[in-house]
């Protein structure tokens, strides 16, 4: 289990860099896919298969197909990957990554220390159903409210 | 029963959300940016998963689904602005928003 972890941790960073190096929108889509699905396994590793699951279903499955509809719907064509090769110039990585690696030091500084091993005992769909509609019921129902308000919204704005 | 290093699940997740952030601040197709957002969301998940399994709770996976709910709404609505720009500009590119003109 230990190294299907590291394995599947090595999975999403390498895709996740190939999702910010694509010229090719779709195939970035598909890296993305990729990466998800290992963070899924790395769930998985981490005893919540129920989450594993959902990040496969709604994650990889739902979202991930609806970016493919709209990258159809848009049909961007060929001369997309000229536009994409004069947007990302050499140069344009430079001030980014030198801000978010300071940023990520800094995290990395905080969880350094906390090095306690954590003894992986699965919480299953039964717990977190039981902890879903017992204390989060509230949760729930505000969470029904913002994807119905989401649905609203996504209709009212794309539409003509 | 085995044990992980819970410490390399978060810098898992420091490093997801730090790439996204690069994202975030490279891209200037407006697609690429919101797949990019997608990523460091995912990476907060991951931390709440990651934590719930260090404690043996099951309250982050609680708030994971709360994250994976948010999610979901956030792509719709973004992808309706993308369509919308998409009509109006007929471009993917960021930088024609920053005109404020009709």
């Amino acid at each position: 289990m230990i190294v299907l972890f590291y394995l599947a941790a090595a999975i999403a960073l390498i895709s996740t860099i190939a999702v910010l190096f694509q010229r090719n929108i779709v195939h970035g889509l598909i890296y993305l896919i990729l990466s998800l699905l290992s963070v899924a396994v790395v769930f998985y590793t981490f005893g919540a298969p129920f989450a594993a699951m959902l990040e496969a279903i709604v994650y990889a499955g739902a979202i991930m197909v609806l970016f493919l509809f709209v990258i159809m719907m848009l049909n961007l064509g060929l001369r997309s990957r000229e536009q994409e090769n004069s947007w990302l110039s050499n140069g344009i990585w430079i001030a980014p990554v030198i801000m978010s690696g300071i940023l990520l030091i800094q995290l990395l500084n905080v969880i350094r220390g906390q090095s306690q091993d954590a003894v992986i005992v699965e919480v299953g769909v039964r717990e977190v159903g039981l902890m879903l509609f017992g204390p989060y019921v509230l949760a729930v129902e505000i969470a029904s409210i913002l994807l119905l308000a989401g649905l609203i919204g996504a209709y009212h704005l794309a539409k003509k | 029963m085995y044990s992980i290093p819970f410490e390399h699940g978060l810098i898992l997740a420091a490093s997801l959300f730090a790439l996204g952030l690069i994202g975030v601040l490279t891209r200037r197709n407006v697609v690429f940016v919101l797949m990019s957002l997608e990523i460091m969301l995912n990476a907060c998940g991951l931390a709440f998963v990651v934590v719930s399994a260090r404690w043996q709770h099951a309250d982050g996976q609680i708030m994971f689904l709360m994250i994976l709910t948010l999610a979901a709404a956030e792509v719709a609505v973004g992808l309706g602005l993308i369509i919308q720009m998409f009509r109006r500009f007929k471009t993917v590119d960021l930088n024609v928003l920053s005109q404020m003109k009709g």
